[in-house]
């Protein structure tokens, strides 16, 4: 049973259709990436993941559940965290605030004491900048401190979107760096990137989105390796 | 009058306005809404002390009905009036604000009449401080507003929900992705804002004992005028632009040549700011987020 499952998802704009009939798996402990063009349909198909954005049609299951239409402070705890494009920090709330509302559905005060000593273990600048308004942080640190928030949940599958966006190659190596360490320790990863080649290399599997429909999938080194996909995407 | 008396006069008017300019305040931070129904909110408070207390019971029984009343009505206000609005025009939440706060003085009136109702909180007489005499219904109201207002700071500032209030007022989405439930959190600010409201309404009545269903309009507008001038949506905006007002108030009072014109200045005093400083005075800039 895959971890999970997206069947036929349809959503709309008012009268513009932006998603039109998507369906696509993660299995458990894969890295999946979706990639595509800007304007594709990428993030629209996060948000409505996760209900931020209604969907028009289709299903979605989660561990064998249907989660179509749970609204999303409810799927935190079942096990869903979710980094949005453009990061979405608190900017006026302290790194630690930030920290804080990432395990928001979490009670016991000893895993989160847990939690947080292995995110300022990963990432020191953030033990260090604890106190520090999340605004007056570099992006870099700001996608960060977005990733750690998320991973504050425990959750066994996380959504990325656009995690590379406007950061320096430097952390952009950081940044997917990470994402296979989260991988690695047994978090299931859904990644949306304009970075395909990057993307690719360290999918698992990949579905590659055009103008809201997928139009090909493959796993990562068979889409690197592809002619039309080296064409469109990775700029060859 | 001599200007201490005037001070605290003014600094416990100014308590009032910053406790009804918290509501409009928080609730805009949260909701984005401005909430015009909220100085009615008030005039119901005061109506429920008024028929507490002619049950015969006693003056502290009254406050907390009026607690009750008021936060029970913003809630419900929140959920039959504005809920189904939400993500509609903010055109079309505004006036419905406003439709709210004509429907409420409408009922008042139907059920009380146009006639304001004397009301007795209690007869508290006046002290004499440093050789001039200050009504202590002046010194409970500062002394309870600063208690209140500090309380309501430690809550936002130091709890788990506190915390989820700030996230949500400053990103709705990012908040739910949290895992915040942000109806929840809206409800919870129109029940503390309405609570507010309504020990505004009980200071109100201990300085001016009558009952109307207009009561609320004029410090409704006041206390609006405050979270502007403070920053809509800073909470320490709108216990800063309240204090401000409300001395402002008392001492234009106390100069004959001003007094007639206290309204005007207070409202002036609005515009200069806001030309100052348009987003008030420690209001932020906002992104505007999806």
């Amino acid at each position: 049973m895959s971890l999970l499952k997206v069947d036929n998802l349809e959503v709309s704009y008012g009268l513009i259709q932006a998603i039109k009939g998507v369906s696509f798996t993660v299995e458990e402990g894969e890295i999946v990436s979706l990639i595509g063009a800007n304007g594709a349909g990428k993030t629209t198909i996060m948000h409505s993941l996760c209900n931020i954005i209604p969907k028009k049609a289709g299903k979605v299951f989660f561990d064998g559940k249907d989660i179509t239409s749970i609204p999303s402070h409810r799927l935190v705890p079942m096990g869903i965290a979710q980094v949005p494009e453009g990061r979405r920090i608190f900017q006026e709330l302290t790194v630690f605030e930030n920290l804080k509302l990432g395990a928001y559905t979490r009670h016991n005060a000893g895993e989160f004491a847990e939690t947080l000593e292995s995110v300022y273990e990963r990432f020191p600048i953030l033990k260090e900048r604890s106190k520090q308004i999340a605004g007056t942080l570099s992006g870099g640190e700001q996608q960060m401190l977005a990733m750690s928030r998320a991973l504050m949940s425990h959750p066994r599958m996380i959504l990325l979107d656009e995690p590379s966006m406007g950061l320096s190659p430097l952390y952009v190596n950081t940044i997917f760096d990470m994402i296979k360490q989260i991988n690695s320790e047994g978090t299931t990863v859904l990644l949306v990137e304009q970075n395909a080649k990057k993307a690719l290399s360290i999918a698992d599997r990949a579905y590659v989105l055009e103008i809201g429909r997928i139009s090909k999938s493959g796993t990562g080194r068979e889409l690197l390796e592809d002619d039309e996909i080296r064409r469109a995407y990775l700029g060859d | 009058m001599s200007f201490f008396s005037t001070l605290i006069n003014g600094l416990s008017l100014g308590g009032i306005y910053a406790l009804i300019a918290l509501g409009y305040t928080m609730v805009y931070g949260i909701a984005k809404m401005l909430n015009f129904a909220h100085g009615d909110i008030i005039m119901v408070g005061a109506y429920a002390i008024v028929t507490t207390l002619g049950l015969g019971l006693h003056p502290l029984a009254a406050i907390v009905a009026a607690v009750i009343v008021c936060t029970l009505l913003g809630i419900a206000t929140e959920a039959f009036a504005y809920r189904p609005l939400r993500g509609a025009s903010p055109l079309a939440v505004l006036i419905t604000a406003i439709g709210v706060s004509y429907l409420l003085q409408s009922i008042a009136q139907m059920i009380y009449g146009s006639q304001g109702i004397p009301v007795t909180l209690g007869a508290f007489g006046a002290v004499s401080v440093f050789g001039t005499s200050i009504q202590i219904s002046s010194l409970i109201t500062l002394g309870l507003c600063v208690i209140i207002m500090t309380a309501l700071t430690l809550f936002v500032n130091n709890t788990r929900v506190g915390c989820a209030m700030l996230a949500v007022s400053e990103d709705k989405a990012a908040a739910q992705l949290m895992g915040i439930n942000v109806n929840a959190i809206i409800t919870l600010t129109f029940a503390i804002g309405s609570a507010l409201a309504a020990f505004a309404s009980t200071f109100y009545l201990m300085q001016i004992p009558s009952a109307s269903p207009t009561l609320g309009s004029m410090p409704g507008i006041k206390a609006f005028t405050a979270a502007v001038i403070g920053g809509i949506g800073s909470i320490p905006g709108a216990m800063i632009g309240g204090i401000l007002l409300g001395v402002i108030e008392k001492l234009a009072l106390s100069f004959p040549a001003l007094a007639p014109y206290t309204t005007a200045i207070e409202f002036a005093l609005l515009i200069i700011i806001l030309l100052v400083k348009p987003t008030g005075l420690l209001g932020k800039k906002r992104r505007e987020k999806v």
